[in-house]
């Protein structure tokens, strides 16, 4: 078994198939979207593979040190050109393979239209904490 | 009340319902029917033979639940062909649970987690602990395996090779949480070498063993690895190594050899030495060429490759590597090795770097990024 996190990015990724603004998508298929989403996650925890998701609040900043005793510096929000990681999964599966089968599901999310909305996600894996026996 | 005689009760309880002729999911639940009644009652009147006290009582609890069942008929017809609640078999029948855990209908995650239950008596929270994810996901995960099992009746014992690939899944994954589950996996190994006298199982309890005696010396107290050559041997259990190889030396003289038995042997080797340059990797060697023989396995080849290295030289170690695919996972790592020991600094800081970059653990990427660290700041 090993966890990955499935990372969604609305922004800093290329363009979706389907990629209409979901402001822009009927309050049905915005609702149909949402429950894609949480079967999937429930259908997860019900194969024992499902371990944490939760989205993020798209105001985003980046954020340095800036020196003793002065504030950290930071770029303010809403920064065009900024990475927009709209929220994330944790799933805990027994191969490569099949994070990748996930996260090509959890791609298929319907949109406008209806259709699947292709949208990209990022799949890495976890490092692990306890070594592996390799001597 | 002791907690650690019902967790080792419990295996062998659940053992003789399933025995008997009880479905999985049902027998588990009347046995946990069970130790919540011995909870209750024991501490005013323990039983003379806690384990019939059990067994009665879980049966009972599964026929009570049979007979509550809708699906009444077809209970009873199975009720009718099953033997009454007899005197307890002397021999431990969880030899049985062993083989049911590891079905080869279940995925390698499900199975390591219902052997964990069922024969390891650990709570759905325990194990969920110990892997780092949600006990309602885990508590899905075992229900999920034992509703694949439902209906899977053991006429005769399955395939070993699966029970010791699932009990040594369990064993590397260490610990974290508040099992130790190494621990588990070698207290689970005994259990089984000491009902199915079989080579391997002996085998793979010998390497277990042996690697367990010198866990304290892998890590630094920071958590950063110790790598074999620099870990200090005054602090290996002795005992612990002794064992392994006697355990070892009886299997190897049944004249079959398996994969676990060549891993051991080559464990020994190691533990056997007083220093690291007192290795004896001629030996070490051949016995990688068995395992080769033995499994094909590419994996096998690498390490094979590092021994090859330390008793022929790096050179013949890089020509060793040359013929491997160098996708394959640690290559770089042998290979950034191979090349310090070659006197080739420069290439083995890239590789190391680039070896840290692909590692599978936050203490090996550690590790390899000290080493490449080490070399590139060199005076």
């Amino acid at each position: 078994m090993a966890k990955y996190l499935l990372l969604k990015h609305y922004r800093g990724a290329p363009a979706a198939v389907n990629d209409v603004p979901m402001d822009r998508w009927t309050p049905e298929e915005i609702s149909a979207h949402m429950r894609y989403m949480s079967d999937f996650a429930a259908r997860l925890e019900k194969t024992g593979e499902f371990v944490d998701g939760q989205a993020l609040a798209p105001e985003g900043m980046w954020v340095r040190y800036d020196g003793e005793g002065r504030p950290p510096v930071t770029d303010g929000p809403f920064a065009e050109t900024k990475d927009l990681i709209a929220g994330w999964m944790v799933i805990d599966v027994d191969s490569p393979e099949r994070a990748v089968e996930l996260a090509g599901e959890l791609s298929a999310a319907p949109g406008a239209g209806g259709k699947p909305i292709h949208e990209w996600l990022e799949v890495r894996p976890f490092l692990t904490a306890a070594p592996t026996v390799t001597e | 009340m002791d907690e650690s005689l019902l967790r080792g009760l419990t295996p062998g309880v659940l053992a003789v319902l399933v025995r008997r002729g009880a479905d999985f999911a049902a027998a588990e639940d009347a046995v946990q029917d069970a130790l919540v009644e011995a909870v209750r009652v024991w501490p005013a009147g323990p039983p003379r033979d806690p384990k019939g006290w059990l067994v009665t009582v879980a049966w009972r609890k599964f026929l009570d639940r049979a007979r509550a069942d809708t699906a009444r008929t077809r209970r009873e017809d199975l009720l009718d062909r099953e033997p009454a609640p007899g005197p307890v078999p002397a021999v431990d029948d969880t030899l049985q649970l062993y083989f049911l855990c590891a079905h080869p209908s279940l995925t390698p995650s499900s199975a390591v987690a219902l052997t964990l239950r069922a024969v390891g008596g650990l709570t759905t929270r325990q194990i969920a602990r110990a892997y780092l994810v949600p006990e309602a996901t885990m508590a899905q995960r075992i229900s999920r395996a034992k509703r694949t099992l439902a209906g899977v009746r053991l006429d005769q014992l399955g395939d070993v090779a699966t029970v010791l690939r699932v009990l040594y899944l369990v064993f590397n994954e260490g610990y974290s949480g508040d099992v130790d589950l190494a621990a588990e996996a070698v207290r689970l190994t005994r259990s089984l070498a000491d009902q199915a006298a079989h080579p391997e199982v002996a085998g793979l309890l010998a390497l277990m063993l042996l690697h367990h005696a010198r866990r304290a010396t892998r890590t630094a107290p920071d958590g950063s690895l110790v790598p074999l050559a620099e870990q200090d041997r005054g602090r290996w259990d002795t005992g612990m190594i002794a064992e392994g190889v006697a355990i070892l030396q009886a299997a190897l003289a049944r004249d079959r050899l398996g994969e676990f038995q060549a891993q051991a042997a080559i464990a020994a080797l190691h533990a056997d030495a007083p220093t690291a340059g007192e290795t004896d990797w001629v030996q070490i060697v051949e016995w990688y060429d068995e395992l080769v023989n033995l499994t094909g396995s590419p994996v096998v080849r690498l390490n094979r490759a590092v021994a090859v290295g330390e008793a022929d030289g790096p050179r013949a170690g890089l020509a060793a590597l040359a013929e491997l695919d160098d996708s394959l996972p640690r290559h770089t790592a042998v290979a950034a090795y191979l090349h310090e020991r070659d006197g080739d600094l420069a290439t083995a800081a890239r590789l190391y770097a680039e070896a840290a970059r692909k590692a599978p653990s936050i203490a090996e990427r550690d590790h390899l990024t000290r080493r490449a660290a080490r070399l590139n700041t060199r005076p």
